[in-house]
């Protein structure tokens, strides 16, 4: 029985290797995802009371998520770097279109209707920025000159700006992180992250007086103090601190959430589901989630630092960490530590536009890192 | 680049050792990052854990009310005089009838609560930002259910109690009635209301962020149901005077009126009734002064009435018995003449009690020293509250005798310069009849004999209630009160009322006081009519005729045996007793 076993094991284990190897996939990496995904859709069905609906939809993106991520897994790296700035530039344009199109309509300026599909253009956005930076570095001497920094500056600088006008501060932000971290990880000088730290200090007054929107400047205020308007823009910020902090250690119990099933918590299924969480799991379960959540990202990092070229590396390593700065900047609004920002908790909030970007570039990673040859280590 | 000179050697070429150097550093401000969050956890679960945890309690658990059933009020024998029925209250959500978009089910609403759709409506649109609004109270359970039944959101009931008083009119005065919210605001209702209301006990239960209740959580306290109260009045002695008083208002076509019926052993009030009477199970359509117990709180000079306590201390003086001469030829006091309607000349007192004689009162009063004529109507309880505990119940007025002129001595002896309560009154009858010994009055039942405290000598208190078995007798002014079978003690009053401009010459208080059976007594009786309009207005005529039939029904009712069969005639007594 027990060599049977064994036996068989082994088999399923090895068509399993197989099967990765052969779709270009990362064992751990995908092992991960699909461990978030699952607990997220476990989250949505309590958050959502019970939905099944809500639930099942939940689940086809998923779907939708993973066929996106063996999809890119399978486009080589090389082909990626070739396309690059055409994907950049075709992000650029839409951004505009869109742009456009909601002058015209003064309607939303985020969704681009092509009859059979709705989508962001800013979504497009989030890949291609990381992509076109690394492509722009990878023929370039490294650490990049003055120039360079200033031609990549300028060429995050400007979607970033057409995302925060549409207005959606938190894609925005996420799209400027993942370009800013490839320059980063190319070597950038400290005098440069000094200066463009000053800079961006330097900025919060003008931003502050001329692109925030009143919503957003009320965002931070609330922030600094949610008592001041506890029933209105406070209640948010609030509700989930007390959903959270009733958790206690160990949590309510799954469905037991007074606060999310009673819909006390706003936006419990989307923005504010990682207060669910915390109130249902407690701090146990909110720790767990969170050491999910680095374990992509830590495997991410390997990733980066262990692939062959200076495109790959870069893009490895922005993918991973822009992937951190999604979950902290939703966490971090959620618990009380950073403004409300409309980021949602990635691969674990209701909805899916957001999941199916982030496993494209999850894909990417795994095209990356499953290509490698033995090779130069030289940069 | 510009303005910096390119620096040779070491940052020219970035190494791969140096890229995952930054790889290690940027991992490591994630780490940091990951960290401040795990902080942050702990600080909201852990550090703070108590304060949130009680902020979410705060915002899901309320305590909700759990009404009691109020005390049963019962008469001496146990039938119920006013009970507690569950009923529902119709209550609305405005915030979840808007949220549910179901204004459009207005009109089929307002058509089962049998209300003005309009009224429903603004009842609910104009209340938008509040969670609880009544919008039917009392429904009967079965006509609730069927609102229920529709299926509206935002539509609740909530189980409450009613107060049902199955004598209605008959008892209203002495009852008196609870507010929609269940507490005392009158009559025995309010003087009981601790004892009778229940303490509504609580229960803790969460609710969603709409008001919905979702679950029951704990009982804090289960309702604590009031406790009955077995009152001295006797139902069927009520109906009785209540049919006779409202008979005698209308007979004589008289603005109010009041009667009393105490138990003269007890001290017990068998019976209160008053006239104009409401309906305490509906009223909407009556106005405040309908509600007051007239036989408590209003007061009236009694007239020829308060005669047997002036000659009580005559007696008790040692100078008079019953068949003392007084001459009765008018008499002047101060400015004032006083005169009898009819000249009586030289007659016994007991006859000036029977014929009721102002001027034989007069010189009797004169005779006797301000002090123990005072003293005497105090002791009978005049101008002091009975302490029947009856809310607003009036104290009378009786000056002090250092304030009396001798005026004011002399109309005293008939009834003028005092007021009382019907109660008072009645309290004082009882006390005579009670051969002298004063019980408190009271309206709970009482078990047992009651000592009461000696007013007067047991003697004079005999020799008194012979003096007024006079007034009943064939030439007495009181006549129409007297039974067949029973001997009556008992005195008539014919008081003219006080108005502004001195006193009215057409309106009276005709007023009767008096005990049964005389020999042994056992009830005592005062019925007020208060300005007959017919042709007759005498105490005797209009007063004495309630009092009797009143008292025969209550003597038949508690079993007295009778004491006076020897003075009715056989062929009456057959005719009487085959009436029956």
């Amino acid at each position: 029985m027990s060599a049977n076993f064994d036996s068989s094991t082994h088999r399923t284990l090895t068509l399993t290797a197989r099967l990765l190897s052969a779709l270009h996939l990362d064992g751990a990496l995908f092992a991960g995802l699909l461990a978030i995904c699952a607990t997220g859709l476990g989250i949505i069905y309590s958050a959502a009371g019970e939905d099944v609906g809500m639930f099942l939809r939940q689940g086809g993106r998923v779907v939708l998520a993973l066929a996106a991520l063996i999809t890119f897994a399978q486009v080589p790296p090389r082909f990626l770097r070739m396309i690059a700035p055409w994907l950049y530039g075709l992000g650029l344009l839409l951004l505009l279109i869109v742009m456009g199109v909601g002058d015209i309509g003064k309607g939303a300026q985020r969704w681009l209707d092509l009859g059979i599909i709705r989508f962001q253009p800013a979504e497009i956005m989030k890949i291609a920025m990381p992509l076109f930076c690394a492509w722009y570095l990878h023929e370039r001497p490294l650490p990049p000159s003055f120039p360079t920094v200033v031609v990549l500056g300028l060429a995050i600088a400007v979607p970033t700006a057409i995302i925060m006008e549409q207005p959606d501060l938190g894609t925005a932000m996420l799209v400027a992180v993942s370009g800013a971290l490839v320059i980063l990880l190319a070597g950038l000088q400290f005098r440069y992250i000094v200066g463009v730290g000053a800079l961006v200090v330097g900025s919060v007054p003008v931003l502050w007086s001329f692109f925030m929107h009143d919503y957003q400047r009320q965002r931070v205020l609330t922030f600094l103090n949610p008592q001041s308007d506890p029933l209105g823009s406070g209640y948010h910020i609030i509700q989930s601190q007390i959903a959270i902090g009733s958790g206690g250690v160990f949590g309510k119990g799954y469905m037991n959430g007074s606060q999310a099933q009673l819909e006390f918590l706003p936006e419990r299924s989307t923005d504010f589901i990682f207060a669910v969480i915390g109130e249902e799991w407690g701090l146990i379960g909110l720790t767990t989630l969170l050491l999910m959540y680095l374990f992509v990202i830590v495997r991410g990092l390997y990733m980066a630092a262990t692939a062959q070229d200076t495109f790959g590396r870069l893009v490895a390593g922005s993918l991973s960490a822009t992937f951190f700065v999604y979950v902290f900047v939703n966490t971090g609004m959620v618990t009380g530590l950073l403004p409300v920002v409309g980021v949602p908790l990635p691969l674990v909030s209701y909805g899916g536009t957001s999941m199916v970007t982030l496993m494209a570039g999850f894909g990417i990673l795994m095209a990356v890192h499953t290509r490698r040859s033995l090779r130069s280590r030289e940069l | 680049m510009i303005g910096t000179p390119v620096r040779s050697g070491e940052a020219r070429s970035f190494t791969f050792d140096q890229f995952r150097v930054r790889l290690r550093v940027v991992l490591g401000i994630i780490l940091v990052f990951a960290c401040g969050l795990v902080i942050r956890a702990v600080d909201l679960q852990v550090l703070d854990d108590g304060f949130l945890e009680g902020q979410g309690e705060a915002r899901s658990t309320r305590v909700a009310k759990l009404s009691a059933n109020r005390g049963s009020l019962l008469d001496r024998n146990g039938e119920p005089l006013a009970v507690s029925t569950p009923v529902d209250t119709v209550w609305v959500n405005p915030k979840e009838v808007a949220k549910a978009h179901a204004s459009d089910q207005i009109p089929r609403l307002a058509e089962a609560l049998n209300r003005d759709p309009q009224w429903v409506a603004r009842r609910i649109t104009g209340n938008l930002d509040r969670e609880f609004v009544y919008l039917v109270r009392h429904m009967r359970p079965q006509d609730a259910a069927q609102v229920k039944a529709l299926g509206i959101p935002g539509i609740y009931l909530l189980r409450e109690y009613r107060r049902y008083y199955p004598a209605g009119e008959v008892t209203g005065h002495v009852l008196g009635f609870t507010s929609v919210d269940d507490v005392g605001q009158e009559g025995l209702e309010l003087a009981y209301d601790q004892w009778l209301g229940g303490q509504a006990g609580a229960k803790r239960v969460i609710q969603d962020r709409y008001g919905r209740t979702v679950e029951d959580i704990e009982s804090i306290r289960s309702p604590r149901p009031g406790q009955d109260l077995v009152t001295s009045i006797d139902l069927r002695i009520q109906y009785l005077a209540y049919r006779e008083l409202k008979a005698a208002i209308q007979q004589h076509n008289a603005k109010a009126g009041s009667v009393v019926v105490l138990d003269v052993t007890t001290g017990e009030v068998l019976a209160m009734v008053n006239q104009p009477a409401y309906n305490p199970n509906d009223r909407d359509q009556y106005t405040a002064p309908r509600y007051r117990n007239r036989a408590a709180t209003d007061i009236f000079e009694p007239g020829s009435s308060i005669k047997p306590f002036v000659v009580a201390a005559a007696f008790a003086g040692g100078k008079y018995h019953a068949g003392t001469v007084i001459d009765t030829t008018p008499i002047r006091v101060g400015i004032k003449t006083i005169t009898d309607e009819h000249p009586l000349g030289l007659i016994p007192l007991t006859t000036v009690v029977a014929k009721s004689s102002n001027v034989g009162m007069t010189k009797i009063a004169l005779s006797l020293k301000p002090e123990s004529m005072w003293g005497m109507l105090d002791s009978f309880g005049f101008g002091k509250v009975t302490g029947s505990g009856f809310p607003g119940e009036s104290a009378g007025l009786l000056n002090h005798y250092s304030h009396w002129r001798p005026i004011s001595q002399a109309t005293m002896s008939y009834g003028y310069g005092l007021s009382v309560t019907p109660l008072q009154l009645a309290h004082a009858y009882a006390v005579l009849g009670g051969e002298g010994i004063s019980r408190p009055v009271t309206m709970r039942r009482v078990e047992g004999a009651v000592a009461g405290e000696r007013v007067i000598e047991e003697s004079v208190a005999r020799e008194l209630l012979k003096v007024m078995e006079g007034v009943v007798s064939q030439d007495g002014t009181g006549n129409r009160a007297a039974l067949i079978g029973y001997r009556v003690a008992g005195k008539t009053g014919t008081a003219k009322k006080a108005t502004p401009g001195g006193y009215s010459e057409d309106a009276y208080f005709g007023v009767f006081g008096g005990v049964v059976p005389a020999s042994n007594p056992r009830l005592a009786a005062i019925v007020v009519i208060d300005e007959p309009r017919g042709k007759q207005y005498y105490g005797g005529d209009v007063a004495a005729p309630v009092f009797s039939n009143v008292m025969a029904g209550a003597l038949r009712l508690l079993g007295v045996p009778p004491d006076g069969l020897d003075t009715v005639p056989a062929t009456t007594l057959v005719r009487a007793l085959s009436a029956e």
